[in-house]
């Protein structure tokens, strides 16, 4: 059981992966957001709707592979400089300045989108997801090849995870829900349900 | 002894603990609360490392809120709060290795926890040293009894033990998805739906008991 529990949790760590299996790996079976709890307050926050669910998505999957880069190249640079105390600050501070950018384009290209988005935009900056990539593929060690599936995986399965939860949440508008039911209690049993789906995925990827 | 000194009431402590509980209540900082509840030693070591990163950052953040430009002030306070997240990080795998292993990269992830940054947003730019740093550790204890909560449940439904002691005779049947990430989910999901359930009846109660304060007033 442990094993299956470090399998699931930490994403089945392997001496060779190839970058299609940890691509499917963080995608499925062990999804950002419904394998790892990576990224919960968007998850929860912006799935009300489609139409904001999917930008949302792809501006988080952005965010994700640039902070995925950049902090390749940092830890890189602290290593050589032996100053890896800082690296959480470091990486926090270009995650800042990325969203910031994107804020920036956002509002320059699609202020209706900007507003939809609102302070969920800003707050990609806390999102664990795009912290979670950066520190997960230092831990493990990844290549640059390799950062690379790691952080499109997460981000694309971030994505995923949202718009189900967004098609499954605009389905439940219209149906009759008991009172106490509604609200988080019930974003967070029907997230328990996706994840427990998402488990089906279990294993798939590892086999060679 | 400090109800009398700037302004702390015991509210200011009590705030966190109960009326706006980071977890239950408020539903923040929610991936922490997820991921490291698989059993109860996780949680309050967890519950510990925010509450130190936690009652540190509101202190120095509250010493330093003249200084802090308005503009800057989100990104001066993720640094502050990551150099203390750092700290908290060596410290964790100076004193327990094992707790260091088992919470992964979720100590480092303490950085993004929405609780302190609200904390901090909210409260400890707006008030003296004291009451900020109260009104933190009471939301670390909040924040730590929540999470206790849910790791208790899942440790004890989920291998039947409880701060690793067993509970149950050889006989026990392991709910083991209740230690996987979905029973982290339905776990999180059953409390909310309790406390909902217990809200509903108070005010139900309430509302019976105005009425027919209501009612008797007609009637005479």
């Amino acid at each position: 059981m442990p094993q299956l529990l470090n399998l699931l949790c930490k994403g089945a760590v392997m001496e060779h992966e190839s970058l299609g299996q940890i691509f499917i790996i963080t995608l499925l079976s062990s999804n950002f957001v419904l394998a790892m709890f990576l990224g919960l307050c968007p998850f929860l926050g912006v799935s009300g709707r489609l139409d904001t669910a999917v930008p949302m998505g792809i501006a988080t999957s952005f965010v994700m592979l640039v902070a995925s880069l950049c902090s390749y190249g940092l830890n890189a640079l602290l290593a050589y400089a032996g100053l890896e105390f800082l690296r959480l600050i470091s990486y926090i501070v270009v995650i800042a300045s990325t969203v910031q950018l994107v804020e920036m384009v956002m509002k320059k290209f699609s202020p209706a989108l900007f507003r939809a988005l609102g302070i969920y935009l800003p707050l990609i900056t806390t999102n664990c997801a795009v912290l979670g990539v950066a520190l997960f593929q230092t831990a493990r060690g990844y290549d640059l090849g390799q950062a690379v599936a790691f952080s499109l995986g997460g981000g694309l399965g971030f994505t995923l995870a949202l718009v189900l939860m967004a098609g499954v949440r605009e389905r439940l508008r219209l149906s009759d829900i008991p009172g106490v039911m509604q609200g988080t209690a019930l974003s967070l049993l029907l997230a328990g349900v996706l994840s427990l789906a998402f488990m089906g995925f279990a294993g798939v990827g590892v086999a060679r | 002894m400090n109800s009398k000194q700037a302004g702390v009431t015991m509210d200011t402590f009590l705030e966190g603990i109960w009326r706006q509980n980071p977890v239950f209540v408020m539903v923040l900082g929610m991936c922490p609360t997820l991921a490291v509840t698989v059993s109860a030693v996780n949680a309050l070591g967890m519950g510990v490392a925010t509450t130190f990163v936690l009652v540190c950052s509101c202190g120095l953040i509250s010493l330093m809120r003249h200084q802090i430009p308005k503009e800057v002030r989100i990104a001066t306070y993720i640094v502050i709060i990551a150099t203390f997240v750092t700290l908290v990080d060596y410290i964790i795998q100076a004193v327990s290795l094992t707790l260091y292993d088992a919470l992964g990269a979720f100590i480092q992830l303490i950085v993004v926890n929405c609780i302190i940054l609200g904390r901090v947003e909210a409260h400890a730019a707006k008030n003296p040293p004291l009451p900020a740093m109260v009104n933190a550790l009471g939301m670390g204890i909040g924040f730590t009894l929540g999470l206790l909560a849910l790791g208790s449940v899942r440790e004890i439904l989920g291998v039947g033990q409880l701060f690793g002691y067993t509970l149950f005779g050889a006989n026990f049947q392991p709910w083991v998805v209740m230690v996987l990430p979905p029973g982290g989910f339905f776990v999180l999901g059953a409390w909310l739906l309790l406390f909902a359930v217990l809200t509903k009846r108070k005010q139900a109660n309430a509302a019976i008991a105005e009425s027919s304060v209501q009612g008797g007033r007609h009637g005479a």
